[in-house]
């Protein structure tokens, strides 16, 4: 457990000098098309590195506003609360703070930087559809997720994916936007400004597949078998969660707040259209083992 | 060469008994917070007992030995010391309480009172925070215990007084595969 947790420590810190160094290059192919290289860089990187740490201190909020998660009080969900709880002194660690997502699909996700700061939400559909020892399963996955510090990890990762995109739908935009006008006004700067911004955001929507593969790369698939096992250690009672996965295996996992960025932070990975199956892009950003291996393994601790 | 060897092994002798010390501190503090949980999650049932009896005595007024019993083996639980003591206690409190309970069966009114069903999820999900209290608990006094008795920690454990702790032995506590489904809320 303890190595994990520095490897996650680890994994956080690369990615978040990766995307500083990034967004250097940016700042430097944007600034020397004007003559102006090191300021690009020194913009670029003063931006990054400011997004970067805010990645790593509100990143947790970013994700929650994300999925319009709300915090409950104990007094709204005794329920949940008492569960969380619970489950929060199995493992030793401070109990987390309680949020549910306005979603009918059974789900849940854990998020923050350390024990001390760490959120839970779960999907008004799990809270439904789930009885007492399931939702303790669920919950148990989601506390080994916080122990070992994975959540530092998805949580750094959801903001600067997330924010990569943005980047690229806002330069494309603005392509489009400034080229309009650049066609009908006359003034002839618009040209190349246009053009830069055009091959900024192609570039930028040219690393999402990277952006799957480092998403891949920093949560990999084994980390959700290791957080089963470590939830059913907690719980002591292994078919609690398998009951919960059965059960999500059996409903839609539609969501509309789904998207790319934060889909690995899931206890089961959500699609964007309800009843599609895996397209290429998903596939490329599948971070979860199939569901019914997990069931599996569960059934046989 | 000799005297270099010599005190390169003193050194790597220290550093491992700097290391041990400092584990078997951090053991003995994760059990004592292991220990304070489950104190905190005693308690709790404490404060929750004489409201539940109250809100029972006002429909079943007449099973005084039941009350009495459960009150009794309240304030004896909350005067003992040490953990086996205290553990002995704590499971008379939980038969008090399941006597309590199986009263309860017998009037349909009382179970469907409000205050008494926020008081009977109140004291299950205690029950269920004690039990996950008394597991880490009893997880940390193994972490201890066996670091107290292997060679060569149980050297250093001996020289500065770190001792065995006892578990927190509790008779089949109302706790796992219970098949209800609570309802949505």
């Amino acid at each position: 457990m303890y190595e994990q947790i520095a490897a996650n420590k680890r994994k956080t810190f690369l990615l978040l000098i990766g995307a500083v160094l990034f967004a250097g290059l940016i700042g430097f192919v944007i600034g020397s098309f004007w003559g102006y290289g090191p300021v690009g860089i020194g913009i670029a990187l003063v931006v990054a590195t400011v997004m970067s740490i805010s990645s790593y201190l509100y990143g947790d909020r970013m994700v929650l506003a994300s999925t319009r998660a709300r915090e409950v009080s104990s007094q709204e969900e005794p329920r949940l609360h008492n569960i969380v709880e619970g489950i929060a002194i199995a493992a030793g660690i401070p109990k987390p703070r309680v949020y549910v997502v306005p979603e009918q699909a059974p789900n849940a996700f854990a998020t923050g930087r350390d024990p001390e700061h760490s959120s839970i939400a779960v999907t008004e559909g799990l809270l439904s559809l789930m009885n007492r020892v399931e939702l303790e399963g669920v919950i148990a996955h989601e506390m080994s997720h916080i122990q070992d510090r994975d959540i530092l990890v998805g949580t750094v990762v959801a903001t600067v994916v997330g924010a990569a995109v943005l980047m690229a739908e806002f330069f494309m935009r603005s392509w489009w936007w400034g080229g309009y006008r650049g066609r009908r006004g006359s003034d002839s700067n618009g040209g190349p400004v246009t053009l830069i911004l055009f091959a900024v955001g192609i570039a930028l929507l040219a690393i999402a597949p990277l952006a799957g593969q480092i998403i891949k790369f920093s949560v990999s698939r084994n980390r959700e078998y290791l957080a089963d096992a470590q939830g059913a250690m907690l719980t002591r009672y292994p078919p609690g969660l398998a009951g919960a996965l059965k059960k999500i295996a059996g409903t839609p996992t539609a969501m509309r707040s789904a998207n790319n960025a934060t889909g690995h932070l899931w206890l089961n990975q959500p699609s964007r259209i309800e009843g599609e199956r895996q397209g290429t892009l998903e596939k490329l950003f599948s971070t979860h083992p199939p569901i019914q291996e997990r069931i599996r393994r569960l059934e046989e601790m | 060469m000799g005297l270099w060897i010599g005190v390169g092994a003193l050194v790597l002798a220290l550093a491992w008994g700097v290391w041990a010390f400092n584990r078997l501190v951090s053991l003995r503090n994760r059990v004592d917070n292991g220990w304070s949980q489950i104190d905190v999650q005693l308690r709790r049932r404490y404060d929750l007992i004489p409201n539940l009896v109250e809100t029972v005595k006002g429909y079943a007024g007449h099973e005084r030995e039941v009350f009495e019993h459960v009150a009794e083996a309240r304030s004896r639980a909350a005067g003992t010391q040490g953990v086996a003591d205290r553990a002995g206690a704590e499971n008379q409190v939980t038969a008090g309480l399941r006597q309590l309970f199986a009263v309860v069966e017998n009037y349909p009114d009382l179970k469907a009172n409000t205050n008494f069903l926020a008081l009977q999820e109140e004291l299950s999900a205690t029950e269920s925070k004690i039990a996950y209290a008394r597991q880490f608990y009893n997880d940390q006094v193994m972490r201890l215990n066996t670091s107290t008795q292997s060679f060569p920690s149980n050297l250093l454990a001996k020289a500065f007084g770190f001792r065995e702790r006892e578990f927190f032995e509790i008779e089949d506590i109302a706790r796992g595969p219970v098949d209800v489904d609570l309802g949505g809320s």
